[in-house]
């Protein structure tokens, strides 16, 4: 029993840190960190070295890194400052920004660490700094107080040895929570008492799941100089989180076990997926396009030089000789300092600011997502929560739709429906939250008399479903939460629990007569229908959980007798019954499953008292083991869980969300595939998919479940269904150019997690396996919605990479609210959380979190279309914009004989992707609304347009690519005829070669600008401001950058320049002729386009436009026509 | 980057603000405020672009470009030029003896005369340009290859100039003045023409050698160190650029507003040319008080001091005679320009109309799902 096991991954704590008696084991004293919180990332030393590290990990930082050295080494024709300002300036911003995040992690910190705490030590209560505060420590923690760390409860204020806590900062649960102190401490009150305690806590090493805590406490006593342990099992209810606050309870005494980054508050905060969009994908294809197009350039230019060269007196005519050194140099160095000067020179291909504004456009974007209205949930009091901007645009690419259906379909606001015991179906009179339901006034409250032998079942079955659960009372005005008032003569009290289920079972067991009042001295009671309270001994409480699917408890009644109760899903219960009514119940269950109602098994078995002692030993053995505990107690729990007496069934109902139907009918006219992914029985699921309009009446069922698979082979089951589908496969193409049309047959699939888990399977002996996975996947394919049923949580992350991996690499979506839709969430392209009641964890753990199921519909149809269109013009437009940038200046080395030099002045190099064309796209790409908002939710089709990340498709990229360099060839040639071999001003002096690039730039600046103006179709002022701003901005710049002698440069190259050239007429003329052909092609293609092949989302346009404006215009045509 | 640590922000910003117990609190703090940009409803003018509304910006602006077009196009044709090349690359050519016989360090001059003669009088102001071709004034080496603050006057640059004039900085250990490669290459020819009378006799035209640099750079931009002080006394201690047969101080002895850097013909060799091919404002002929032309019709006579070389990289030299008008010398290519894109947009314009005509009722009518 002494035997000590020491494995590295538990740690012993010692309560107070006193060392236990002598002879209990060595003392072994272990070092444990102390509990300061650094959530702060740098230290006023590391920062400068930290930060730069970080930012230059990334590979665009990086590029230009190398850009700016090279420049700094090699003699390049621009100056280091053209790539050095602008990342400079990126980088300087970001560490600003990092910086100052940073310094108020710092405060945040330090105002944390510093905040006092009570230690009881020597039987004294000291105030000491929380960050001061070790391992083992004893500390008392008054009401409100949040708790400094993570702690064993030892003892309460409260006689029961319970608090309660909310952990509405860890998780968002702002429901209030029970915990347990130690039961051998629960004496220990005082101060003084504590300095006579000798324990010590084995537990594991920290871990980062907030509901996982197995240890175990060791109480040394040496009362009349016998020294002796007790073992005592911990688990999380016993664990104080830190964050969480101490509520209803005067004050707590609790000892550390974890202390600053190690408690699990801290563990979480590690980011948790990099989840990346789509889009970043082609940017970064995109990407490498423009670098091999770099290398290409510089390369051919290279290699041009050399050739034209090779003529004598080329390289060195008499006016323009190298130095000594230069002509030195060999010629394969020489080569190569050419190819990276012709690199630096191109190098603006590669748009430095795109990354920085394709991050500001999605952090700032993300606003509108947060400060959506519509997406405000007045009941809850909350909002549409980001958690990560980068998904933003992904959610305009969504191909299919993963819904959890309770909590997320349905509003996990459970309503006691009727019970049916031995057959007999009991109605409680219908009234729920203080409302009549409409239709069942008439209903008798119970529905058939029972005989005289069902009376005494009648009243075990209620017993049973009021001592079975884990619900409590609380007696107070207002508790967030569940909350339902049960009016009794004295104070208002509420039934609170984490499922709501429990809490309609126990109010519905109230209404029939059998009123659950409390819980005290772990004893339950119980107001029987003759006003008599019942108490019952609980003495043991078998949690439920979702694998299982059950729930259980142990309780001694009064006169002595050990009962087990049981409720639990039908399929973990009817297999486990030896006697009991099983036939009809079961028709009972099975009938109200079709119902769409929610339906539980309630068995009980009686215990005598040498069952109950063999029952205790199993699971106080289970309880101490520290590794392994969970799977010791599922084993524990099935030898316990056996030969039930089938009491009866209950049956509640779970309504549908609001707009849930009309949100996955939207969702399904979007082009999206929404599969149902549930725990719950097929009948109750495909009720309720009935309900939400995801069968419709005319969709073709095809099931794939354990019942056909009893039947038939998986094999051929398989085969029969996709030939099914695959026969109406040639008639659904036709059908897709007209959307998803009623008349054409539908197909929904329903499978269940066994037969799923047979079609996954990895092939064993024959390669026909392996194809399962593919026929099913044809199979879906083809369906238009898929319900998958009986789903473990795992399942549902397996589905979603399955359909992920398949072929066409579709965008995947999975919404969900609770602790099981995690895995999915995580797993798919885009995980969408419910606020809901099942706790927070699914809407900590999304990307996006939202209030209701409704709200997808805006998220996706409005949000998420909006974001794609506006970040693929940004990422278009961007390299458009580059191409025509640095194209002249490649056409223009043609000219000067390959010798790299620059047609635009330093400064417009340097502020052209930063300052004179950066902030239009910025702005567009935070509020072009291309089609009204309120059209885009109305007509869901319109999402199609954009599906398959259609607007960043290689056809388009190179058109946009095209469209520069035609620009660039309009820009250069238009300047080289005009410049070449004549003059342009009225008094016949000549304009140089930096009017030349200046004359190029202007136009550049201005078409780039205007072309964007173009593409906006929502002109607020801000637009207005923007656009021409910058471009007054430019012509201002180039005024002032020109107009005055600049001491700190060594050149002044630029003086005049721009105001001479604005001093001819010809200037002017061309500026206007050049802007004007660079655009027309573009318009015309855009209009042709639109009048010949309009997509729909042109003709919405249109539509919507002409509703205003139509007569007059269609009159000013008619009239020009005829 | 920023969207990582925004994330982290979010979660640090988990205040525990739900633990208040009545909703009201928290649905103040929580819910959005509804102004129009945050609910992305700004008032908007939503233009799009369709075959309808960009018609008439077609035909307007056809009726616009192609008048434009028109009087440009009028107005170079009536630019009159007159272009002669006088490398002297073959053996008839006037010059070709120069062009054999060059060295940079002859003392004696060469001299040629090109005869040539006008068939239409020059009227007004008639300017006079050097061109050549094949010469890269826009090289990178040769483009940098100065120091603007010594030609600004600056004294310390005057004795140390900038690294960029490299290998033309220094000579015989003293600095050049002005330096680099554009200075050293300044072009040296004299151009000078007569009339030739009916009657045999040469009349010199008069040239005038002032306002053809940019006002800017002669006033402000170069600058001869010292201000007015005597310019031999400020350059001592300097070299002349290696190619030069005189020294800065000795361009213009006779003006001294048109001496050392800011002598006009150096101005506008030192503005680089953008393209390989280029021409220089060389004089200006004034328009005489009567109303004789400029120039009238008939013989003349160039008489050229041959001393730029240019055979070595196959270059040509040409002396050009151009009137001017608003829009400058004679350059077809903005009226053509025009008129092109003035007549495209009209037929595009045309051609829209039909498209609009026929397909864009179906748009606005028809098949709208919604």
């Amino acid at each position: 029993m002494e035997c000590k096991e020491n494995w590295v991954d538990t740690r012993t704590v010692y309560i107070g840190n006193k060392e236990p008696p002598p002879g209990a084991e060595a003392y072994i004293p272990q070092r444990y960190p102390d509990n300061r919180i650094i959530s702060s990332k740098y230290t006023f030393w590391n920062f400068v070295p930290k930060n730069l590290f970080e930012q230059f990990r990334r590979i665009a930082n990086f590029y230009f890194l190398i850009i700016f050295l090279v420049q700094l080494i090699i003699d390049t024709p621009t100056s280091p400052i053209t790539s050095g300002l602008p990342l400079f300036f990126v980088i300087t911003v970001t560490a600003i920004k990092q910086g100052y995040e940073d310094w108020l992690r710092h405060k945040a910190d330090n105002a944390i660490n510093q905040c006092p705490v009570h230690e009881v030590q020597h039987g004294k209560v000291i105030r000491k700094q929380s960050r001061k505060l070790r391992v083992g420590d004893v500390v008392l923690i008054k009401e409100d107080e949040t708790f400094p760390c993570d702690l064993i409860l030892l003892s309460t204020s409260r006689e029961d040895g319970t608090c309660f806590v909310t952990t509405a900062s860890l998780d968002g649960e702002s429901s209030h929570k029970t915990y347990y102190a130690v039961q051998d401490t629960k004496a220990f009150i005082t101060e003084e008492d504590f300095d006579t305690l000798q324990a010590s806590i084995e537990c594991e090493q920290p871990q980062p799941d907030l509901y996982k805590f197995v240890g175990r406490i060791n109480i040394y006593s040496d009362r009349n100089d016998v020294f002796c342990v007790f073992f005592r099992p911990l688990g999380s209810e016993n664990l104080l989180l830190r964050g969480a606050t101490l509520k209803n309870t005067q004050h707590i005494y609790a000892v550390a076990i974890y202390t600053g980054m190690e408690t699990k508050m801290a563990l979480n905060y590690q980011s948790k997926s990099q989840k990346r969009s789509a889009v970043e994908k082609s940017m970064n294809a995109y990407l490498i396009v423009y670098l091999c197009i770099l290398i290409s350039k510089a390369l051919i230019n290279t290699v041009l030089k050399y050739v034209w060269q090779a003529v004598p007196d080329k390289d060195e005519p008499f006016y323009n000789q190298k130095t000594d050194t230069e002509r030195q140099r060999h010629i394969l160095i020489r080569a190569f300092t050419d190819f990276l000067a012709f690199m630096v020179l191109f190098n603006y291909i590669i748009p430095v600011s795109m990354y920085v504004t394709v991050e500001m456009q999605k952090f700032l974007g993300s606003y509108f997502i947060m400060w959506d209205d519509e997406m405000f949930d007045e009941e809850l009091g909350e909002r549409a929560q980001v958690n990560t901007s980068d998904l933003n645009e992904e959610l305009g690419q969504v191909e299919y739709v993963f819904t959890d259906k309770t909590g997320t379909l349905t509003e996990n606001n459970m309503e006691f429906i009727e019970c049916c015991v031995d057959g007999y179906v009991y109605v409680p009179d219908a009234i729920c939250n203080g409302q009549v339901m409409p239709g069942s006034t008439s209903m008798d409250m119970i529905d058939s008399s029972p005989g005289p032998g069902g009376k005494e079942s009648e009243e075990l079955f209620f017993r049973a479903l009021c001592l079975c659960h884990t619900v409590q009372v609380k007696e107070e005005e207002t508790v967030d939460g569940i909350k339902m008032g049960i009016h009794q003569n004295k104070a208002t009290s509420f039934y609170i629990s984490s499922s709501p289920d429990e809490v309609a079972l126990v109010e519905g067991m109230k209404r029939l007569g059998f009123t659950y009042l409390r819980l005290k001295d772990s004893h339950m009671e119980i107001l029987n229908r003759e006003d008599e309270v019942e108490r019952f001994e609980l003495l043991e409480v078998l949690t439920f959980d979702s694998v299982r699917r059950r729930m259980s408890v142990i309780v001694r009644s009064t006169t002595g007798e050990y009962y087990l109760f049981c409720k639990g899903a039908d399929s973990s219960i009817f297999p486990r019954v030896i006697s009991g009514k099983v036939e009809q119940v079961k028709a009972r269950v099975e009938h109200n499953a079709v119902e769409g109602l929610r339906t539980l098994c309630v068995a009980y078995r009686k215990l005598s008292v040498a069952q109950y002692e063999e029952t205790c030993h199993l699971l106080n053995s289970a309880k101490l083991a520290l590794q392994d505990r969970d799977r010791k107690l599922a084993e524990a729990y099935d030898l316990i869980e056996k030969d039930f007496v089938l009491l009866g069934a209950t049956a509640v109902e779970d309504r549908l969300q609001d707009k849930a139907a009309d949100t996955i009918e939207s969702l399904q006219k979007a082009g999206m595939k929404v599969w149902v992914l549930t725990g719950d029985k097929m009948e109750t699921a495909a009720a309720t998919c009935y309900a939400s309009k995801l069968f419709r009446r005319s969709t073709q069922i095809l099931e794939l479940t354990t019942k056909r698979t009893e039947e038939q082979s998986l094999h051929e089951v398989l085969f029969d269904l996709s030939k099914t589908v695959l026969r109406q496969h040639g008639s659904m193409t036709r059908d897709t150019f007209s959307g998803l049309s009623a008349d054409c047959v539908d197909y929904g699939l329903i499978i269940d997690g066994a037969t799923l888990s047979a079609v996954l399977k990895p092939s064993q002996e024959d390669s026909s396996q392996g194809n399962y996975k593919e026929i099913f996947l044809e199979i879906c394919r083809n369906c238009s919605a898929v319900l998958c049923c009986r789903m473990a949580p795992l399942q549902k992350a397996q589905i979603v990479k399955l359909i992920k991996s398949s072929p066409e690499h579709p965008i995947t979506l999975a919404i969900g609210d609770g602790a099981n839709d995690v895995s999915m969430i995580l797993e798919a392209h885009v995980g969408i959380g419910i606020m809901g009641k099942e706790g927070r964890q699914a809407a900590r753990n999304s990307d996006y979190a939202i209030p209701k199921f409704k709200h997808l519909k805006k998220m996706l149809l409005v949000h998420g279309h909006y974001y794609y269109i506006r970040i693929s013009e940004l990422v278009q437009y961007f390299f458009y914009k580059n191409v025509a940038f640095i194209f002249p200046q490649f056409l223009y080395q043609f000219f000067c004989g390959f010798s790299q030099q620059p047609l635009y002045d330093t400064a417009y190099l340097t502020l052209y992707n930063i300052s004179f064309t950066s902030l239009p796209i910025l702005l567009f790409s935070l509020i072009e609304q291309h089609i009204n908002m309120d059209i885009l939710k109305k007509d869901p089709s319109l999402y199609r347009d954009i599906a398959k990340n259609s607007l960043l498709r290689w056809p388009i990229f190179i058109y946009w690519t095209f469209l520069g360099v035609f620009d660039a060839i309009v820009f250069f040639f238009g300047s080289y005829f005009l410049f070449n071999n004549s003059t342009f001003t009225s008094n016949g002096q000549m304009f140089g070669n930096w009017t030349f690039g200046t004359l190029v730039f202007t136009v550049l600046v201005f078409t780039v600008t205007l072309k964007l103006a173009l593409d906006t179709h929502y002109w607020t002022w801000i637009n207005h401001f923007v656009i021409w701003g910058s471009l007054l901005f430019f012509v201002i710049f180039s005024l002032l950058w020109g107009g005055i002698i600049w001491p700190f440069l060594n050149y002044q190259r630029m003086y005049y320049v721009f105001i001479q050239m604005l001093s001819s007429g010809p200037a002017w003329l061309s500026i206007i002729l050049l802007i004007v052909i660079s655009l027309l092609p573009d318009v015309v293609k855009k209009v042709v386009c639109r009048a010949l092949w309009p997509t729909t989302t042109e003709r919405i346009q249109v539509a919507s436009h002409f509703t205003s404006v139509t007569p007059l215009l269609a009159k000013c045509t008619k009239v020009l026509f005829e | 980057m920023m969207a990582s640590n925004y994330n982290a922000k979010e979660e640090d910003g988990h205040q525990p603000a739900a633990i208040g117990h009545g909703g009201a609190g928290t649905v103040k703090n929580k819910k959005p405020d509804n102004t129009a940009f945050k609910q992305q409803r700004l008032p908007a003018w939503q233009p799009i672009l369709t075959a309808g509304t960009v018609l008439p910006a077609f035909f307007v602006i056809g009726l616009i470009f192609i008048p434009i077009g028109i009087g440009l196009f009028v107005t170079s044709n009536n630019i009159k030029e007159l272009e002669i090349d006088y490398t002297g690359g073959d053996m008839s050519s006037p010059c070709y003896n120069c062009s054999q016989s060059y060295s940079w360090n002859s003392t004696k001059p060469c001299t040629c005369s090109v005869p040539f003669s006008l068939d239409q009088p020059f009227e007004s102001n008639v300017f006079m340009y050097y061109g050549l071709s094949n010469f890269y004034q826009n090289h990178r080496r040769y483009v940098k290859s100065r120091d603007d603050s010594q030609l600004n006057g600056d004294k310390a640059s005057l004795k140390s100039p900038s690294k960029e004039c490299e290998p033309y900085r220094t000579s015989d250990e003293k600095p050049i003045a002005p330096c680099g490669a554009i200075a050293n290459s300044l072009f040296n020819d004299t151009l000078e023409l007569y009339y030739i009378d009916p009657n045999g006799s040469r009349t010199a035209i008069p040239l005038v050698k002032k306002g053809i640099a940019w006002w800017t750079d002669k006033h402000v931009k170069f600058r001869n160190p010292g201000g007015n002080d005597n310019l031999t006394v400020v350059f001592q201690g300097t070299s002349k650029p290696v190619n030069w047969r005189k020294s800065v101080y000795e361009l213009d002895p006779s003006d001294p507003d048109n001496n050392g850097f800011i002598n006009e013909d150096f101005i506008v060799w030192m503005r680089t040319a953008a393209l390989p091919t280029f021409r220089k404002l060389y004089r200006i002929i004034h328009k005489k008080p009567n109303m004789t032309p400029t120039l009238p019709l008939g013989q003349y006579i160039l008489e050229v001091t041959y001393n730029y070389p240019v055979r070595s990289f196959e270059g040509r030299k040409r002396m050009i005679l151009s009137t001017i008008s608003w829009m400058g010398g004679k350059n077809p290519f903005l009226g053509i320009a025009y008129i092109t894109v003035g007549s495209v947009c009209f037929f595009l314009g045309i051609v829209l109309l039909i498209i609009h005509h026929k397909y864009g009722n179906r748009n606005h009518s028809a098949d709208i799902p919604s």
